[in-house]
């Protein structure tokens, strides 16, 4: 079981009190109509899906209830670190130095 | 009678203490200490089970938990049967009974013995090859007919137990800094460096007894002490160390992210007479900061012609029976090895009386310690030379020797094997860690650590004595230091003297060259020979992922434990590739079997969900009411009243609300109160609905949208004020449609001034439904004109009943003029049974669901998740009119017009009646347009609802149907099983067309 740290409890916490919530930083359009077909697929469906570093969302459900945002590596499972939602996606590479293993 | 195998003194079993068990009916006796291997053995017994595939006669291999042959099923009384259970893991107590399994009708006389004849047929890949054909009467014919009503009975291990477990199993969470797995020689140095520092240490082991290989040394002394004396002075310590916990009998089957590890263990029988309510097992979720691997090694088989005959077995494996449980595995021994510490178990056996007719070593020459050791006592060998075949079907009778005199039979009665040691790398591949070959000792050893863990011992490849208790002290050491414990002095050493280094081992087929005959069994369990692993090779496979699927060779319980390596190295040798390109199969959790029970620990019987029950709950239940699940809720089903069925009951209670008045539990109705200056914005965006122009106290239906234009969900909406709204869902979204508006609250709107709260619990609703609901509530409300003009249908007004506050409702879901009286839970019961009693008047009914979904069918109202699937639009569902037309955006709205949702002939929502009014669909049917379609053709829906209608004397249905409405009037079938059913297309209202019953 993971455990992950919610930035507004500031405590880690097991993984059965999170769920999980796609990819992060996919906004939604603010003119949806303005989007060709082409364009609105785009958004609705296509996702990144990397092997390595992703940005994904959570949210701490069964504790304060809100969504945050994590970079967490696909294959070993390990968070580099979590944010709220909101603010831009880390830069992943020097965060991935500091964190331990 | 065979004559106890027993030795007169020695080991650690308690001679004072003997246990009565049974083996297949059979009564035997061991003494305390014994596992049912070592006490079988000691009894002469020499077969334990059958094989998989071929059912071949086979006997006990090794003494831990790799042991792939003597699986038995072990009975504690009804109910506590657990199958597949491993002789050499199970300790015996009186009355144990156990049995042999997958053998027909007796272990010595197997009819399943036959398979052996046909052989041919079970050869690599015979799943895929045998079981495809002949289609003789359709797709798979032979396959459901003939061969897997066969194969099902024929396969397989034990029988599953039928009776549920009486037992409790337990589930505890744990938090240390050291976890050491494995109590052998390494985890005790690692476990004794760690406690020392002060770290909370947590240290388990499988077996019952810690102290793994020390427990059967015999000639090594460490510190001045024999291994025994060694390590008992070691545990008198730990067991002083109040921060280390000692937990014997405890597996640790998984290894999981961030230093999540599983354990299992198996309560002992002592601590269950002790205590009769202590659980059978315990399952531990342990989180430790940093863990020591210290799991050993595992000898290896050799793959030899036969070489599963009972009485073959691993060296080490006879040498722990003889010097931990005094048992000779037999009394002229032959050895076959390729590692010297084969020689020292020859020595031990020696020693004990045992008679070593030969030491075969398969390699060219034997120099080390121990060999030189047996040549000096004596002793035989012949190097370079193979075993060609073994005699004795039940038991092994002569191994014949090939060298380069060619092939001589030596008589025995046990063939001890070692083909080296395989380190025990699966909990740090569980971990993620990926091991690295070593060319030269022919070993995976653990490589870089992906989580915070090191390996320690025999497990890593370091096999002398001396070096595998420094090696765990020093990890020890490290992580107790990592965890934030600063060391008490230096790294321990150890004095061992009588414990030489031993070397060599052998991967892959040792079948001589000339000479030999008979099956070379790779994996026992599966029955694997190497012929089918080189077949797979010949057959394309490449990977070792693709072998093992093929051959099924690692796939049993034991997962490959004694196989993995032999396997490897056959399919290398036959790809003509190093063993490293073609792969190591990835180990998974769980190590060992794990039982259902600890896995499920209390989540069983009442506590395997949680129940939610409705205030009223109690009364429906006093009235007889029947409950069916709806999500986590007990929702009253029907209301059946004596000799009624539930047809009889429904149709009643249907009949009642139309004529005069019902009363119906509608509490579990799911809840939200949308509040805030940006509700009204907020609602906009969420439904498909106008709502900035809705009128404080006034109600509407609301369409709730994904981003992909589907229905979610679906409920009235009240607006109690400019900036509230009480927002119902169903039943079983509400959880759903809450995470839903949180999301684009927080993530896409958060500038909205908006608070969502849960309220499903802090209301119960009481549905009044029918003609008379207006008579019935009126006396007991206060502050409310219910009249026609004051209190239309779909309004909502605030106020008393019965002298406790009510948002009252003005709306149906019957179609019949309604109210939905909501109250706070706790004053619910009173308020129904004042209205229940009122109701004797008005010939009033209490209503279940099943008479809800019936009336509201014959009105066409759908139910989300019944009538749509999560591929319906609104237009679809035929509720464009609850699109405002005129929103700019809505969630959903863009997806409205996408080139899928637009395109012709999608499927709609359309009544149906069939033509015989008599007969009922059933829901999920598919729908035709032809009377007796041509098989393959293309359905053109499926019906979604359907019910006997009491209002309407027949039955009625709902469907989707390719561009249904344009189809009104037209028949199309209904199709199942061996019929179709003619029916027709209509309007989804079946009732009340006008709607002039709701404004009543």
């Amino acid at each position: 079981m993971l455990l992950i740290d919610c930035p507004y409890c500031g405590a880690a916490r097991p993984e059965i009190e999170f769920r999980h919530g796609g990819e992060a930083h996919v906004a939604r359009p603010r003119d949806p109509s303005a989007l060709d077909d082409a364009a609105w697929a785009e958004f609705l469906y296509f996702r990144a899906n990397p092997k390595g570093l992703a940005a994904e969302r959570w949210r701490h459900v069964a504790g304060c209830g809100r969504f945050f945002n994590a970079i967490r590596d696909t294959v070993s499972d390990r968070f580099v670190c979590t944010y709220p939602a909101g603010e831009p996606r880390p830069d992943v590479e020097s965060a991935s130095v500091g964190a331990s293993a | 009678m065979i004559a106890s195998l027993r030795t007169v003194s020695g080991g650690r079993i308690d001679r004072n203490k003997p246990v009565r068990f049974t083996f297949d009916g059979r009564t035997y006796q061991g003494f305390a200490g014994d596992t049912l291997a070592s006490a079988l053995l000691a009894n002469g017994v020499k077969l334990f089970g059958r094989s998989y595939k071929y059912h071949r006669p086979r006997g006990v291999i090794s003494v831990g938990p790799e042991e792939p042959n003597a699986l038995v099923g072990v009975s504690r009384g009804p109910g506590r049967f657990t199958p597949n259970l491993r002789a050499t893991q199970v300790e015996i107590v009186d009355g144990l009974d156990a049995k042999s399994q997958n053998r027909w009708p007796s272990l010595d006389f197997d009819l399943g013995a036959v398979n052996s004849l046909f052989a041919p047929l079970f050869s690599a890949g015979f799943y895929y090859k045998t079981f495809m054909g002949p289609n003789l009467f359709g797709k798979n014919w032979a396959w459901t007919h003939l061969f897997e009503p066969v194969v099902r009975n024929a396969a397989g291990l034990g029988d599953a137990p039928s009776d549920p477990d009486p037992d409790a199993y337990a589930q505890f969470y744990e938090h240390c800094d050291v976890l050491v797995v494995g109590g052998g020689p390494a985890g005790v140095a690692a476990a004794l460096a760690a406690g020392a520092s002060g770290a909370r240490v947590i240290f388990c082991d499988e077996q019952a007894e810690f102290g793994g290989t020390l427990l059967s040394e015999t000639q090594a002394t460490i510190d001045g002490a024999s291994a025994p004396a060694w390590l008992a002075r070691q545990f008198a310590a730990l067991a002083a160390m109040p921060n280390v916990r000692l937990m014997p009998r405890t597996q640790a089957f998984g290894y999981y992210a961030q230093n999540f590890l599983g354990l299992c263990e198996v309560v002992s029988e002592a601590e269950r007479l002790a205590n009769p309510d202590a659980p059978r097992e315990r399952q531990w979720q342990v989180r430790a900061k940093e863990v020591v691997l210290a799991c050993g090694a595992i000898e290896r088989p050799l793959v030899f012609p036969d070489n599963d005959r009972p009485g073959v077995m691993l060296a080490e494996a006879a040498r722990v029976y003889l010097n931990r449980y005094g048992v000779k595995v037999g009394r002229r021994v032959v050895v076959a090895t390729a590692h010297d510490s084969a020689y020292r178990a020859a020595l031990d056996l020696e020693a004990a009386g045992v008679e070593i007719a030969r030491i075969v070593d398969l390699r060219a020459a034997a120099d080390g310690e121990w060999p030189r050791a047996a040549r000096k006592l004596g002793i035989e060998v012949t190097t370079g030379a193979r075993i060609a075949g073994v005699r004795g079907r039940l038991c092994v009778k002569a191994a014949a020797v090939a060298s380069a005199q060619g092939v001589e039979w030596i008589g025995c009665d046990a063939l001890l094997v070692s083909g080296g040691w395989t380190p025990s790398v699966h909990l740090y591949s569980q971990s993620r860690g990926k091991v690295v070959w070593d060319a030269e000792r022919e070993i995976f050893v653990p490589g870089v650590s992906v989580q915070r863990e090191r390996s320690a011992g025999a497990c890593k490849g370091v096999f002398a004595l001396d070096r595998v208790l420094r090696d765990g002290a020093v990890a020890g050491h490290e992580a107790a230091a990592r965890a934030g414990f600063s060391a008490q002095g230096p790294v321990a050493n150890f004095d061992v003297a009588g414990a030489p280094e031993s070397s060599g081992g052998l991967l892959g087929d040792a079948t001589p060259s000339r000479g030999a005959k008979g099956k070379a069994f790779v994996d026992f369990q599966n029955d694997v020979c190497a012929s089918d692993i080189r077949l797979a090779v010949r057959e394309g496979m490449r990977s070792i992922e693709h072998v093992k699927r093929y051959t099924t060779t690692g796939m049993a319980t034991d997962q490959g434990k004694l196989s993995n390596m032999n396997a490897l190295a056959i399919a290398a040798n036959a790809l003509n590739a190093p063993l490293p390109k073609v792969g190591l199969t990835t180990f998974r959790q769980p190590y060992t079997p794990v039982t259902f029970g600890a896995f499920a620990g209390a989540s069983r019987g009442d506590l395997f969900d949680p129940v939610r029950r409705t205030p009223i709950h109690e009364w429906a239940e006093d009235q007889g009411a029947e409950f069916e699940d709806v999500g986590l809720w007990k929702r009253a089903w029907y209301f059946s009243r004596e000799g009624e069925n539930m047809h009889a009951a429904v149709a009643r209670e249907c009949r009642q609300v139309r004529e005069s008045v019902g009363l119906f539990d509608a509490s579990t109705l799911g809840k939200i109160e949308v509040v805030g200056p940006d509700a009204a914005a907020f609602m906009e965006k969420l439904y498909t609905n106008p709502w900035a122009k809705l009128e404080p106290g006034r109600c509407r239906y609301g369409l709730m949208l994904n981003e992909a234009g589907f229905i979610i969900d679906d409920g009235v909406i009240a607006r109690m004020a400019p900036d509230r709204f009480h927002v119902t869902t169903t039943t079983g979204g509400a959880p759903r449609v809450l995470h839903h508006m949180e999301d684009y609250l927080q993530t896409e709107f958060p500038e909205m001034k908006v608070w969502l709260t849960s309220t499903t619990e802090q209301w119960a609703v009481i549905a009044v439904q029918g003609p008379r609901a207006r008579d019935l509530i009126a006396p007991f409300v206060e502050g409310v004109d219910l009249s026609r003009e004051a209190l239309p249908h779909m309004s909502v007004r605030e106020g008393r009943i019965c002298d406790v506050e009510t948002r009252l409702m003005r709306v149906s879901f019957t179609g019949e003029l309604g109210f939905e009286i909501n109250v706070p839970p706790d004053s619910a019961r009173a308020v129904w049974e004042t209205l229940w009693a009122e109701g004797r008047k008005y010939h009033v009914v209490a209503y279940g669901t099943e008479a809800m979904h019936v009336l509201r069918a014959e009105k066409g109202y759908i139910i989300v998740g019944q009538d749509t699937d999560g591929t319906m639009t609104p237009a679809d569902a035929g509720l464009e009119w609850a699109v405002g037309k005129a929103k700019k955006d809505f969630v959903g709205k863009r997806s409205l017009s996408r080139p899928d949702i637009v395109a012709p002939n999608r499927k709609q929502l359309v009544g149906l009646l069939t033509d015989d009014p008599i007969l009922m669909p059933l829901e999920g049917e598919q729908i035709v347009a032809v009377a007796n379609p041509t098989k393959g053709s293309h359905a053109i829906g499926h019906v979604t609802s359907a019910y006997a209608s009491p209002t309407l004397k027949r039955s009625i249905a709902l469907a989707v149907v390719e561009n249904g409405r344009a189809r009104m009037g037209e028949k199309v079938f209904v199709a199942a099983e061996g019929r179709t059913m003619p029916v027709t297309i209509c309007d989804t209202v079946f009732w009340d067309k006008k709607g002039a019953r709701l404004d009543a």
